[in-house]
């Protein structure tokens, strides 16, 4: 499973993800920070459900914690897949 | 003691979005009831939440959140700017019957319908019954102590005596109090329903002999509560005063009141004792007057016991009749528009009350609004039989707040 899904749609996932968590879809790019966002570890616990909805990927909360950036959070999930 | 003012007050009510609204409305005689509940059908929290804060409060933070902006505002708290008082010297004090039950039953329905790794990660802090006073705090930046207070339908005015008490004891320099509940849910209808607590007729008409029951309704309210030496320092408009506060326990039954109405008058004593006013110094009662055949026999009695034969020389309303029983939010949204009637000498009416049952002897206001007829031999009018001035005397009412559990909460309130 894991082989076919690509990065772009990694990205669409998360940015659709960030959208509906009520952040500026006009802001969102992949080099802007969460805290820019306003997205903070609620959102990324929710994130880390709908990934693992999505691709059965689970992200511990240690991992997220790491995450800054919108690109970090594409290239977590890509490392797990 | 310095006296406790109210500076602020903010409403949504199945009538309405704003105080005025609530209280305008009640005494025109609009009903907000629409097929058997009273939902808020004029809210729209996308006018006070951005979608971020919105889907991270439960239908009644919502509430909390815009009654509470109303208040703060109306007390000429500016929005986004500096507070009157140090952060840390502002409470907050809200009280619910249930909390987020939406947010409860849609995570239940998750769990069971997908498994508990579907269960979102903001369904305990959404259905936290704290979950409102602490949305009001953190969104108006307010430090000081803040809870959440639940005493099922006298919620709101528990939360209410207690920010008094929190301002009282010096805890606080002011406190944004009240109540909010948004329980319009099918698991609500099922299990009041079960009980035989909702009306089957899904009329609300208290103290009426064909009363069968009360109408589900939803809501907030908020008043801000200072000092009245700080807040005429400030230059701010005072609405009017909590000039006391009785609370008490039936200690009798899970749901049904004290028959003989002895526990409820005890909270209404208490009251009047902590406001230092003589039950003759009543001029209204605003009852809890839930039309449930049980609450309004035992309330009838509660106030005669309470105020003696005072009790029948007084208007006697419930906010019910207009909106249904809002819940914990009941007793918040019940002084605020008890308080505005108040300023206004105004004696709201029970709505829908046409054939008082036997043995309920009061005056209920049947119908519609009429003056507030000064309670006291004519001692409260502004100039004397010869013309001289006099003091005008305070204008007080009571306002009842009865909840299952048998707990009983009463507020004595001054207009301004």
């Amino acid at each position: 499973m894991s082989t076919t899904i690509t990065e772009d749609q990694i990205e669409t996932l998360v940015i659709e993800s960030l959208q509906t968590f009520g952040a500026d879809p006009e802001q969102i790019t992949r080099e802007a920070t969460f805290e820019a966002l306003d997205i903070d570890s609620l959102d990324l616990a929710e994130l880390s459900q709908i990934v693992h909805e999505n691709y059965g990927v689970e992200l511990k909360g240690s991992d997220v914690a790491e995450v800054k950036t919108v690109d970090d959070a594409i290239q977590l999930i890509a490392s797990r897949l | 003691m310095e006296p406790v003012v109210v500076t602020g007050v903010g409403a949504v009510t199945p009538l309405g979005v704003g105080a005025r609204t609530l209280y305008e409305r009640w005494t025109a005689g609009v009903c907000g009831v629409r097929d058997g509940e009273a939902p808020c059908e004029e809210f729209d929290p996308s006018d006070f939440l951005s979608a971020k804060d919105a889907r991270r409060a439960d239908r009644f933070t919502q509430l909390a959140l815009a009654a509470s902006a109303e208040a703060l505002a109306d007390a000429g708290w500016e929005s986004g700017g500096e507070l009157p008082y140090a952060a840390e010297r502002i409470g907050c004090v809200l009280g619910t019957g249930v909390g987020g039950i939406a947010t409860l039953t849609g995570g239940q329905d998750t769990l069971r319908e997908r498994g508990g790794e579907y269960v979102s990660p903001l369904a305990v802090p959404l259905m936290m019954s704290n979950a409102g006073a602490g949305a009001v705090s953190m969104r108006h930046d307010l430090r000081g102590p803040s809870y959440a207070v639940s005493s099922a339908c006298a919620s709101g005015a528990h939360a209410i005596g207690s920010g008094l008490r929190m301002l009282q004891s010096g805890e606080a320099d002011a406190v944004v109090t009240g109540g909010s509940e948004a329980g319009l849910t099918p698991l609500a209808r099922a299990a009041f329903s079960a009980l035989d607590a909702l009306s089957p007729s899904g009329i609300s008409r208290p103290f009426d002999a064909r009363r069968d029951g009360f109408v589900m309704g939803e809501g907030a309210g908020v008043l801000v509560l200072e000092r009245a030496d700080a807040a005429h320092a400030r230059g701010a408009r005072v609405l009017g005063t909590i000039r006391g506060y009785g609370a008490s326990s039936d200690a009798h039954h899970l749901t049904a009141p004290r028959e003989d109405g002895e526990g409820q008058a005890a909270a209404m004593s208490a009251a009047l004792r902590d406001a230092g006013v003589a039950a003759e110094q009543i001029d209204y009662v605003n009852a809890h007057g839930t039309s449930t055949p049980l609450n309004d026999r035992a309330e009838t009695h509660a106030i005669k016991l309470a105020l003696g034969e005072h009790a029948k020389r007084i208007p006697v309303s419930s906010t019910k009749s207009a909106i249904g029983h809002l819940l914990g939010a009941a007793g918040a949204v019940e002084a605020v528009a008890t308080l505005l009637a108040l300023r206004d000498r105004i004696a709201p009416p029970t709505l829908g009350l046409s054939e008082p049952d036997e043995g309920l002897d009061l005056d209920y206001v049947p119908g519609s609004a009429r003056p507030l007829a000064r309670a006291r031999n004519g001692a409260g009018a502004a100039h004397g039989a010869d013309g001289t001035a006099s003091e005008e005397r305070a204008v007080l009412a009571l306002s009842n707040s009865f909840g299952f559990g048998g707990h009983n909460a009463v507020l004595c309130l001054e207009a301004a």
